[in-house]
């Protein structure tokens, strides 16, 4: 139990660290990789705590493939690292209100934990324990998910529909001037309207 | 300690060895070899002549694109893993309602194909 106290205190504590980089760095870039060691450290508390399927979710979506879209995102915007901490007097006020009641809502949360344990232990004279399963955290979830929470499950679809379409309504755009290939096109075109066979005379030439 | 934590217990042995090697490969070449920086050393290289510009070039929209749209798949195909593992217990409920999911993004994806925007111009 010792060793998983130590893991627990070590992800966490490197978690926090690369989370003050995230915001205090300069450059965005560097921002982006320590947010990326950010993501691998809350994936190893997930494992801590035995959501092994959240934590693969974790490294495989948020470090594959959404930090790959923060670092297209800086890398678009063209950030210029000496204006970037301008506004941080400027926004430290509301920044600092959103991260106090967010503290609270977390403590508060931690001591309504406590408090069902608390109740739960004097009910059943001991430790909180989930209901002996033997099965895994990924089918746990699989055997709720697709079917108690169906609902839920296909709005997560509608919602994925709909950042798609609106992903490429927002940036897709066709140049004029670049010239394309269309298949359909090129097999419907009928050798008679573009090929003319003309009998020229000696000495006249093609009138076009 | 629980068994799950064991079976990771060679995964934390493995990145103990990784981190240890590449500090080992990177402070032994900071202490072992002689540094002798000068501005043109310390210049960026670029196959001989000077420098044009500032690395942060920025990036073309449609990488965005490319990335939003991988996002998305990813995504299904995370949901794709609980499924595939619990399909025998949760019937035809969930087979259905899976096909429902892949069918609503399949929508998406012959969208995203008839406009092109998977094409590269």
């Amino acid at each position: 139990m010792i060793l998983a106290t130590i893991a627990f205190y070590f992800f966490a504590a490197i978690c926090v660290a690369s989370a003050v980089l995230v915001v205090t760095l300069r450059n965005p870039v560097h921002s982006v990789l320590f947010l990326i060691l950010a993501f691998f450290n809350a994936a190893g508390l997930f494992v801590l705590l035995g959501a092994e399927f959240i934590a693969m979710t974790l490294v495989v979506v948020y470090v594959g493939a959404v930090a790959v879209l923060f670092l297209f995102v800086v890398m678009m915007l063209n950030i210029d690292k000496v204006g970037m901490k301008e506004g941080f007097q400027k926004y430290l006020p509301i920044g600092g209100i959103v991260c106090a009641i967010l503290l609270a809502e977390l403590i508060l949360a931690g001591f309504g934990i406590r408090a069902a344990a608390g109740e739960a232990a004097g009910a059943a004279s001991g430790a909180v324990v989930p209901p002996a399963s033997t099965l895994t955290n990924t089918e746990q979830l699989g055997m709720v998910l697709y079917t108690d929470y169906f609902i839920l499950f296909q709005s997560a679809g509608m919602i994925l529909l709909v950042a798609m379409i609106g992903a490429i309504t927002l940036t897709l755009r066709h140049h004029p001037r670049v010239k394309r290939q269309n298949v359909g096109d090129q097999v419907a075109r009928d050798s008679k309207s573009t090929v003319r066979l003309v009998k020229v005379k000696s000495g006249e030439g093609v009138k076009p | 300690m629980n068994s799950l934590l064991i079976e990771y217990l060679p995964i934390v042995v493995f990145l103990a060895l990784a981190t240890g090697l590449s500090l080992v490969i990177v402070l032994a070449s900071v202490v072992v070899a002689r540094q002798k920086p000068d501005a043109e050393k310390l210049s960026a290289y670029e196959c001989g002549f000077a420098a044009f510009q500032n690395a942060h070039s920025p990036f073309d929209v449609r990488y965005y694109l490319v990335a939003i749209l991988f996002i998305i798949f990813d995504l299904e195909v995370a949901f794709l893993f609980p499924w595939a593992i619990t399909l025998g217990k949760i019937g035809l409920v969930g087979f259905w309602s899976m096909m429902g999911f892949l069918g609503i993004l399949t929508i998406g994806f012959i969208y995203e194909w008839r406009k092109g925007a998977l094409d590269w111009e």
